[in-house]
């Protein structure tokens, strides 16, 4: 298994400013750049251990919040390209359908992974609804200015005997000529986020990694639904190595003070969620059935747990983020049982995206937890024998 | 998105009920009342409902027509359909298709920028125009918000701004009939299809307002706060000739708030 170190790079400091909004209205004043150039110094330290310790790295992006600061991915990505040396660059997301010029976002991610000698992972999103009202692009319809960016930066980057033509219904290149091209061939593997079975199928068919988040013990259907398109397609099953699951993190010597890890960490669901709600549900973002379902006010979905019941995850305490698979948190044999028993229930799960650090946890706590989780959990975990999911066994 | 015709029928189906039509494939409903010269009822991002008592008093002063636009309501709307333009095309295509001659039409808001957009191209079938509260053209700088950000509203905000009396607007969703909550959720998905960027106008469309050369009458809701006063009058400013009147006690849909006095207007208007 390999394990991805993950932090929204958050700027707390304005949490406790916000009226009803972490995100899109609370304004910039309250972002202090000397604050943020030291937080952002020391998140790419925190990587950089991460290097050292043997973790791959995971970046994403957010537009307009406190809740990331990373408005642009192909930053921290540059930085890490060149300072780290052996983790593997995961960014998840890119979010391509928003993207007015994917010729560029081909550019930029061909360049990464030169820089890095190979090491990226290109996580192409859809993006939360809090982003349309920044960038402005459409809801409507950006699945499909998803998949035509996608198209457009897999065809650029393996091309190379001749500049190509784009003419589609959302871009348009005439001399499409990729310098540099990318340096793993054919290109840096794609990974996706989905929560939807409908997605799940498209994903498996394409045989892409498929990441969930905030699925818990409610991930193996959307996993069977992309086994059963992934065998369908290409004649075997699919290795765990096709899923990713980011799960929350904290590991102590005592139980006590991993849980007391686990409320900082878990800090990260509550907050994401605050946010104005006129901006969380753009036209066109959820299904007209789903919107229907809304209106009619059906209660909102919620994340299973292991013995079949739900939770609310955005206000769930730690136990009951523990039950549903949401944190994994203990000691470092509590947490390796945690893990592996989440990857046996879903039948095999190759990639734990785990965050490791999230709102106020400090420097001391981040490392505290990254090198014990590196020391007890991370070997145990590159050794453990994934379970070959009843879906596929026969294919 | 294809729905059954079953499933278009509202709470009260009957005489109510819209018929469907097929304009270049493409199925839509479409209200149909009255007799005598034919009068285009293009609606509001928030539709049209088949009860509205707006649709009867128009239907006494002619042939009313009142489709759900592409999208809306029980409408199909192809993915093809994205832009006000092609609504244009659309009902040029449905003027066409119907032989309508003469035809007065009236559009409120949304419905009022379809209106503008069609009658810039031909106005062969058109005698008359009827704008009321019309979204469509940029009138302020490029700082200038012309026109209230109603994705960035929760719907009691936007019923603030968009009623003289905000009770009108406000739906009890888990008393409605589920076929009247989808046509809710589909018009507001529709909306953002054609109006999401640029917000709510083309930004070529005052450029060609020039063209429309047909009596031009201008209704305005006196409390409307999704628009200003202004915005309307710069509007009407473009259409050669136009006329603006002001409607009392309405705000941003005269039609639903003042239907008699909506109605009085229009076919006046019509009938001058």
């Amino acid at each position: 298994m390999r394990v991805y170190h993950f932090t929204e790079q958050p700027y707390p400091n304005a949490w406790e400013k916000h009226e009803g909004s972490l995100r899109i209205n609370l304004p910039n004043r309250h972002l202090d750049p000397k604050i943020a150039a030291d937080l952002f110094h020391r998140y790419y330290d925190e990587w950089l251990l991460c290097d050292e310790l043997g973790f791959d790295v995971m970046l994403n992006e957010h537009h307009a919040t406190a809740t990331c600061m990373s408005s642009t991915c192909i930053v921290g990505l540059s930085v890490l390209a060149r300072q780290t040396k052996r983790a593997r660059l995961l960014v998840l997301g890119y979010p391509i359908g928003h993207r007015p010029d994917p010729l560029r976002c081909a550019e930029e991610l061909a360049t990464v992974d030169v820089i890095s000698r190979g090491r990226l992972d290109m996580g192409f999103i859809k993006g939360v609804p809090y982003e349309f009202p920044v960038s402005n692009q459409n809801a409507v319809g950006v699945m499909d200015r998803f998949w035509d960016a996608h198209d457009f930066i897999i065809k650029a980057m393996t091309s190379h005997d001749a500049p190509f033509n784009w003419e589609s219904e959302f871009f348009h290149y005439r001399h499409v000529n990729l310098w540099p091209r990318p340096y793993q061939q054919p290109h840096p593997p794609v990974w996706t986020t989905t929560g939807s079975p409908i997605n799940a199928r498209i994903v498996g068919e394409r045989g892409y990694v498929m990441a969930t988040l905030g699925t818990g013990y409610a991930t193996r259907p959307l996993y069977d639904v992309y086994r059963q398109a992934y065998t369908a397609k290409f004649h075997k099953p699919p290795a765990a190595d096709r899923f990713a699951y980011l799960g929350l993190v904290a590991v102590a010597d005592t139980e006590a003070e991993a849980r007391r890890r686990g409320e900082m960490v878990s800090i990260y669901l509550g907050s994401s969620a605050i946010v104005a709600p006129q901006f969380r549900n753009p036209p066109g973002y959820l299904s007209v059935e789903d919107n229907v379902r809304i209106l009619r006010g059906d209660p909102r979905p919620r994340t299973g747990t292991k013995d079949g019941g739900f939770i609310d995850m955005r206000t769930a305490g730690v136990q009951e983020l523990i039950d549903a698979g949401i944190l994994f948190c203990g000691t470092p044999d509590q947490v390796y049982r945690q893990i592996t028993e989440f990857c046996d229930y879903c039948g095999g799960m190759g990639n734990l995206l785990m965050m490791g650090h999230a709102g106020h946890m400090n420097h001391a706590d981040t490392v505290g937890n990254l090198t014990l989780f590196a020391k007890e959990v991370l070997p145990r975990l590159k050794e453990y024998k994934q379970p070959v999911a009843e879906a596929t066994v026969a294919a | 998105m294809p729905i059954p015709a079953g499933e278009a029928r509202g709470p009260a189906a009957g005489a109510a009920t819209p018929s469907m039509i097929s304009v270049n494939g493409i199925r839509i409903e479409m209200i149909e009342r009255g007799s005598g010269r034919p009068l285009l009822f293009l609606h509001p991002g928030i539709g049209i409902d088949a009860n509205a008592p707006v649709l009867d008093r128009l239907a006494a002063g002619g042939r009313l027509l009142a489709p759900s636009h592409p999208g809306f309501g029980a409408s199909e709307g192809p993915r093809h359909m994205t832009t006000v333009d092609d609504l244009s095309y659309f009902y040029l295509d449905l003027m066409d298709q119907l032989d309508l001659r003469d035809a007065t039409v009236v559009g409120v808001s949304f419905g009022a920028w379809v209106a503008a957009a069609i009658a810039v191209k031909s106005t062969a079938r058109i005698a008359r125009l009827v704008m009321a509260n019309a979204v469509g053209i940029k009138v302020g700088d490029r700082e200038t918000r012309d026109i209230a950000d109603i994705f960035a509203l929760t719907e009691p905000q936007l019923n603030e701004l968009a009623y003289c009396d905000p009770k009108i607007g406000a739906r009890d969703y888990k008393a409605m009939p589920v076929a009247a909550v989808t046509a809710t959720a589909r018009n507001r998905e529709a909306l953002g299809r054609y109006g999401w960027q640029p917000y709510m106008h083309d930004p070529k469309l005052k450029g060609r307002l020039h063209r429309i050369r047909i009596p031009t009458l201008f209704l305005w809701g006196t409390h409307d706060r999704i628009l200003s006063e202004p915005y309307g009058r710069a509007y009407c400013a473009a259409i050669p000739g136009a006329r603006f009147e002001l409607i009392d006690k309405a705000g941003h849909f005269p039609h639903v708030e003042q239907p008699q006095a909506f109605a009085d207007r229009v076919l006046a208007f019509a009938a001058s």
